[in-house]
């Protein structure tokens, strides 16, 4: 496959550009791999990337059965930020957060990371107290945030109003290199790379079924024939459960639509992400001018990828308080994603119940940031048996009461 | 938007006038139980992408606990009952045997 390059553009525009290769293969699938990892979102296609990269093990399919980067990984508001309270958090998201500043050149694709910084408004005195614990664990973490006032705020942010009278801004937790990336970019970059390593990425092909024998899993039924694998790989996040009930076994995971919306486009007005923990608003400004802005989960389980019209109503309606321009935007998309939540609103990366299968999911609303770290540390679990970025996220937490909860703050991650 | 009827005030709630409460019929565990029984009923949670059956409360109302029987892949409403029992009525569940054959939720089965 040819690398993408200033000097490749040149090539291309000299020849109308007739030579751009398609950037990832569409193979039928073989009768057997070694690895088959389920669902090509961010998570399933990071972990096969790391598999071959760090491990040597490109004997590797990924199954999808929709297209690729069509679940979350395609429909999030791609906030990237690793100021998290508790330590096993700021491991995985402090290493995904640093693997996307150099993913472009590692990829040779263009994720269009930009490390604009993040502000997560504290607008309540109990949000005061929170980030300034945050703050205080990041700095012992090795994670560079900082409590910032109100004034410095309204420096970063000159559209944003201080003294609302429900949600005056009393400060905010600032990673200067937290920001953004381009979701579609990171699912394509990983896809275009493994493919490249001789992986197999099937689209249109959903997993039905799950074999096992005598307790340990050798292959998948598919809508396209059974295909068999020594080691099976579950990143289907919202679907994690159905899945899992296909194999066996359950998980303490519950689906819930998630939605966000963007407005029309308009002139640069807010160059860093800006997060409302206590209305549940979040806003960035994307490279085509629109305002990305993100909302809160619905109450009740849901597979249907939209969401309740009145969660939109609120964000909005919070949001005009904080940023009064947003009253005179018009919106022009809503969509909804389907999240895969825990009771401690962490991750799971773990052993399943059954021989050689794995499962990473419970991202919930906050697993597009994480996309390469949780790769790097589900690729270790299934190549070694055990990953220490991974240890504290296994399923036996549940049993053992050992929680990593990060819901306390806000009652919501994202 | 979601529309349950209250079956106690026979009132049609659109969403913002409840609240939702997660899976119905929850067999509690205390002291003396297992870790897995512990675990399964503080953590583990029926999420089926089909037949439903869930705890509401008529929060901006009557103020009180129903349950309700949805489709999440649809959003289909099969029936709201009363909280003071055990199982979905079995007129509930035929009806909902006749929408979806052969659906299944914890230890129940559907006809068909
Ligand atoms: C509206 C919204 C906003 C969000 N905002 C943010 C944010 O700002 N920052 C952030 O960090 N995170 C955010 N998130 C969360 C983030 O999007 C997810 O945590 C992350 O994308 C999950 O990636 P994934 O690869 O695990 O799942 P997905 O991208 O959903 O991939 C799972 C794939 O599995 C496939 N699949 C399912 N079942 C099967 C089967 N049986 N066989 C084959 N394939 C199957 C699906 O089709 C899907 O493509 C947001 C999510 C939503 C919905
Ligand atoms: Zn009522």
């Amino acid at each position: 496959m040819k690398r993408y390059s200033a000097f490749a553009i040149a090539r291309e525009a000299a020849r109308y550009h007739t030579g751009w290769e398609r950037a990832w293969a569409s193979p039928k699938p073989k009768k057997k791999y070694d690895v088959i990892i389920v669902g090509a979102g961010g998570h399933g296609l990071a972990t096969a990337y790391y598999l071959g990269k760090n491990f040597g093990i490109t004997n590797v399919a990924v199954l999808e059965k929709g297209w690729l980067g069509g679940g979350n990984t395609g429909r999030n508001t791609t906030i990237i930020r690793s100021n998290y309270l508790q330590d096993p958090s700021a491991a995985i998201y402090e290493k995904a957060r640093s693997l996307y500043e150099t993913m472009s050149q590692d990829l040779n694709y263009n994720v269009m990371f930009s490390p604009r910084g993040v502000i997560m408004l504290a607008q309540t005195e109990h949000e005061v107290r929170g980030y300034q614990r945050t703050a205080h664990a990041n700095a012992l973490q090795g994670v560079k945030t900082e409590f910032i006032s109100p004034q410095k705020v309204k420096e970063l942010v000159p559209i944003i109003n201080l003294d609302g009278p429900r949600y005056p801004v009393l400060g905010g937790l600032w990673q200067e290199r937290g920001g953004t990336a381009r979701h579609d970019a990171v699912a394509w970059g990983y896809a275009r790379a493994c493919s490249q390593m001789g992986m197999d990425i099937i689209q249109k092909c959903e997993v039905t079924g799950v074999r096992n024998e005598g307790g340990k899993v050798v292959g998948v039924e598919t809508n396209q024939g059974p295909i068999d694998c020594d080691k099976l790989g579950m990143v289907v996040a919202g679907h994690a459960g159905v899945l899992a009930e296909k194999a066996g076994f359950r998980l303490p995971i519950e689906s819930l639509a998630l939605q966000a919306l963007v407005s029309e486009p308009i002139k640069p007005c807010m160059d860093v992400v800006v997060m409302a923990n206590t209305v549940h608003g979040y806003m960035s400004q994307s490279d085509k001018g629109e305002m990305v802005i993100g909302g809160g989960t619905d109450g009740f389980n849901n597979y249907t990828q939209r969401g309740s019209y009145h969660h939109i109503e609120e964000t909005v309606r919070a949001l005009v308080e904080t940023f009064p321009m947003v009253s005179r935007l018009k919106m022009l998309r809503q969509w909804g994603g389907i999240v895969d939540m825990t009771g401690d609103r962490s991750p799971i990366l773990s052993k399943a119940p059954i021989d050689g299968i794995f499962v990473n999911c419970g991202w919930g609303t906050g697993g597009f940031k994480a996309i390469p770290g949780s790769g790097w540390a589900m690729a270790e679990l299934m190549a070694k048996g055990h990953s220490p970025l991974a240890e504290d996220f296994g399923l036996n937490r549940f049993t053992e009461g050992r929680f990593i909860d990060e819901s306390v703050a806000a009652g919501v991650a994202h | 938007m979601l529309i349950l009827e209250c079956p106690y005030c026979g009132v049609q709630c659109e969403e913002t006038e409840l609240h939702a409460d997660g899976e119905a019929h929850l067999k509690r565990f205390g002291p003396g139980s297992s870790d897995d029984e512990f675990e399964g009923y503080l953590f583990r949670r029926e999420n089926p992408k089909g037949v439903h059956f869930e705890r509401w409360r008529h929060v901006n109302g009557c103020g009180k606990y129903f349950h309700a029987a949805r489709c999440t892949a649809t959003l289909e409403v099969f029936g709201t009952y009363s909280a003071q029992t055990l199982e979905p009525p079995k007129d509930l569940q035929d009806k909902i045997s006749a929408k979806r054959p052969g659906w299944t939720w914890r230890e129940l089965k559907g006809e068909g």
